[in-house]
């Protein structure tokens, strides 16, 4: 078996290594980390992710070298991930869930996730996370949809699909069909609308 | 690793120089280490005087502009839209943002590291063309107003740039530099230095280079006692070395000097320390390569073999003007300097004429320049003006001597007026055979004009006093200059006449203090700088400095200046009129740049008010002045 941890009572290294970053408060600029997935369907106890993509800001730019794109193999089959997998090119090595979940966290470490309805893509990756035995994830979160309520002075709980904010926000619309191109897209939402609010 | 975002921006850089010339993968290398930076509207990237970033950017989207803060006016230079670089200053000078760039519109801009791209510069010599290209033009001239569709500000790059061609030619430096060996005693290599007038002296062993010392090393090693003098050269020599091959450009010299932080470069047979030196290239040699300094313009005047590199050398004078001018250097500073280029333009222009011709002159002559040249007052490209006098020869010889000068004088009208110098309206040039005589029929001509001052012969003659004789025999000049000095002594026809056609130029302001305009025709409603204020200032100079005897200077300003000095009891007046003068050229030569006109007509609504209250001014010493011409020369009853 290639994951003993599971099994054992014992929380893995990168998992120690993920909550020790929340211990001390953290001075200077702050990263985030923009991220969108693609999942099996939006029903957080039955669906599975099937690839996350990721990008990171600082300050007024996004960071193009600070990227993540994780493809995770299914081993369960519903009709929405063989319909995404004819959409996802298989160019890229797929790895297992547990894997993708390591990769995701070591490369998000302590920043500001933010996303676009977040909740539900923060949910996908706790049930995951469960599924390890593990805890929830601990970072701090920003939604683009909240944000974007907010500049326009809408009521909090109104929902606009990132569509309409790229339409309101001027945005050329990268690559829609992937996580990663959904990731990018979010990112320049999240900095035109960081800038707008002025948030640091 | 797989990063679709870095590869879409790989795929953007792609379409635009200087990324164009890059491989894919280095490319994708550069889309990595970027980031991707949101303007908004009027949001400032950088500030001039701001410390520089790491990174220079490519406007993905919208556009930013560039500009300059002079006096807390902000004033637009340029205007990068998608595709274009800005930034690019931290490249190649360590001090801080010359212009402030802020978005004119939302924009998406990519921010590429300078570390980053560095190693794609030194390796791909496109690339290094390409920025070297975009920040010499910029230096070049980076307050040009006149070039506005072609202008390159901070670091922007259009591609229909033009190269500064001079930029990109060999460098000169000098041959066969002072060497040394590296067990010579420092003191006598600090002698042979000073002895020599050189900064620098290549340390080599077996001929081959092995090390430098400089200035800089007597400076920081000897001065400092850190060494004492009878050190020996191994010991404080700079090593190793930065070599280079024979031919190198000037963009390449200055680009390695920058790399490695020095201030020489050793020429070697084949660019590297294992072949024996062949030249030295100081900083010096890059700066004056690539400045429109007027010793360089000078220099390549003397070099020029043909119109084309003669009229070269005109335009970059016009560079230089506009910069003078923007800088505030006095213009009587940079009417002398231009005089300067003027007369050796002219001067080269001869020789290259007698060159053409094939034999030398028959006899000595002298070429005079007469009109706004003979003041050394014509700074933007006007008409010429030009006599020749020869030396007199047998009546026999005559007509042969003198159809030598009119074909030379017709060849250098000719090569002058192909560099830029229009002909002269009244045909008042050496060409013409009436203005091309011997020593004694220019002196008839002047006792004639002097003693029989006819109203016709008057309104022709004032030019011919103020010259300046620029090329040829001094004794002509001087026994010309006695003539005229003797006629005009206490000859008080030729100054009443003088005096009254000076009096004839219209007064500038009506009764009521406004300014008289041009009635009609093509220049209606615009002031005639130069028939209202230039004019009555030139003519007031010459007739009252003739009066005094003073025909060694006829540039109005200096005319102005020697009669202040001679007549105390108007000094105030005199200063007032000299500068008054100035002030008028200035605005002449500038309304001259901006449309590449000969000046003459000022457009009184785009002047500011205080330009308005400038230029009225200057008209108090012209009544002034002429009320004085009115009273001594008694005229009073001209109107």
């Amino acid at each position: 078996m290639a994951f003993e941890w599971l099994t054992g009572s014992n929380l893995p290294q990168f998992w120690k290594n993920y909550v020790a970053l929340f211990d001390d408060d953290k001075e200077g600029q702050k990263r985030y980390v923009i991220f969108d997935m693609e999942t099996t369907g939006l029903d957080w106890k039955e669906d599975v992710v099937l690839s996350i993509g990721a990008i990171g800001v600082a300050g007024n730019a996004i960071e193009v070298g600070d990227f993540l794109e994780v493809q995770i193999k299914q081993d369960r089959f519903t009709s929405q991930s063989i319909a995404m997998s004819g959409i996802i090119k298989d160019e890229q090595e797929k790895v297992v869930e547990a894997e993708g979940m390591i990769q995701f966290l070591n490369f998000i470490k302590d920043s500001i996730l933010v996303g676009h309805n977040v909740n539900l893509d923060i949910e996908m990756v706790n049930q995951a996370l469960k599924r390890l035995d593990l805890g929830r994830v601990k970072n701090p979160l920003m939604d683009t949809n909240v944000l974007y309520n907010k500049w326009k002075g809408f009521a909090d709980d109104s929902q606009a699909p990132l569509d309409e904010l790229c339409e309101a926000l001027k945005i050329e619309k990268s690559d829609r069909h992937t996580a990663w191109g959904n990731a990018y897209t979010t990112a320049l939402v999240f900095l035109k609308l960081k800038r707008k609010l002025r948030i640091a | 690793m797989n990063n679709p975002v870095a590869q879409g921006i790989a795929d953007f850089l792609k379409q635009y120089p200087p990324f164009s010339s890059l491989a894919p993968a280095d490319l994708f290398y550069i889309a990595t280490q970027s980031k991707v930076v949101y303007l908004e509207k009027n949001q400032v990237l950088f500030r001039g005087g701001d410390a520089t970033h790491p990174d220079f950017y490519i406007v993905k989207d919208g556009a930013v502009g560039l500009s300059l803060t002079s006096d807390a006016e902000e004033t637009l230079i340029d205007k990068c839209d998608e595709g274009d670089i800005l930034g690019l200053r931290p490249f190649f000078a360590k001090n801080d943002y010359l212009m402030t760039a802020r978005a004119r519109e939302e924009s998406i801009i990519y921010g590429v590291p300078i570390a980053a791209f560095q190693t794609y510069v030194t390796q791909n010599p496109k690339v290094l063309e390409f920025l070297l290209e975009s920040f010499a033009s910029q230096t070049r001239n980076p307050y040009d107003k006149e070039r506005s569709g072609k202008l390159l500000a901070e670091n922007t790059v259009f591609s229909e740039q033009v190269a500064d061609i001079q930029y990109f030619q060999p460098i000169k430096y000098t041959r066969n530099p002072i060497t040394a060996n590296p067990e010579d005693v420092l003191m006598f290599i600090a002698k042979t230095m000073a002895n020599s007038a050189v900064g620098s002296v290549i340390i080599q062993q077996d001929q081959l280079p092995i090390g430098i010392i400089t200035d800089k090393d007597l400076r920081s090693k000897i001065a400092t006692g850190l060494f004492p003098i009878t050190v020996e050269a191994r010991e404080v020599m700079t090593t190793p070395v930065i070599t280079v091959p024979e031919n190198i450009s000037v963009a390449e010299a200055q680009m390695i000097m920058l790399k490695h932080n020095v201030g020489h470069l050793c020429v070697t047979r084949d660019g590297t320390d294992n072949t024996p030196v062949t030249g030295i290239i100081s900083e010096h040699d890059v700066v004056a390569a690539q400045a429109n300094t007027p010793g360089v313009l000078l220099k390549q005047t003397r070099r020029a073999t043909n119109n084309k590199e003669l009229k070269y050398v005109r335009e970059k004078l016009t560079d230089l003007i506009q910069n003078s001018i923007d800088k505030n250097i006095p213009i009587s500073h940079i009417s002398n300097i231009v005089a300067e280029i003027n007369i050796a333009l002219t001067r080269r222009a001869i020789e290259l004429a007698v060159e053409k011709i094939g034999s030398l002159p028959p006899v000595r002559f002298v070429w005079v320049n007469i009109g706004s040249q003979g003041r050394k007052e014509q700074l933007l490209l006007t008409d010429q003006d030009n006599a020749l006098v020869f030396e007199d020869v047998e009546a026999a010889q005559y007509d042969t001597v003198k159809r030598y000068f009119v074909e030379l004088a017709g060849l250098v009208t000719e090569s002058l007026n192909k560099v830029g110098y229009e002909f002269s309206p009244h045909n008042i040039m050496a060409r013409n055979p009436q203005w091309c005589k011997s020593l004694t029929d220019w002196i008839k001509q002047y006792h004639t004009w002097i003693n029989t001052p006819a109203e016709k012969g008057i309104e022709i003659s004032t030019l011919f006093f103020d010259f300046d004789f620029i090329y040829g025999f001094p004794a002509i000049e001087d026994a010309l200059t006695e003539t005229i000095k003797q006629n005009i002594e206490r000859n008080k026809k030729f100054f009443a006449f003088l005096a009254n056609d000076t009096l004839k130029n219209p007064p500038p302001l009506g009764f009521f203090r406004q300014f008289l305009v041009e009635g009609d025709g093509e220049h209606k409603d615009s002031f005639d700088i130069k028939a209202r204020a230039l004019e009555p200032l030139i003519d007031a100079a010459r007739l009252l400095a003739l009066n005094q005897g003073i025909t060694e200077v006829t540039n109005t300003y200096h005319r102005f200046k020697k009669l202040a000095e001679i007549e105390p009891q108007h000094t105030d007046l005199y200063d007032e009129c000299a500068e008054a003068f100035n002030v008028l050229q200035h605005f002449r030569t500038e309304e001259g740049l901006i449309n590449s006109s000969n000046g003459r007509y000022l457009n009184l609504n785009e002047l500011s008010k205080t330009d308005k209250v400038k230029l009225k001014n200057c008209f108090q010493p012209i009544s002034d002045v002429q009320d004085l011409i009115k009273n001594r020369f008694s005229l009073t009853y001209v109107s």
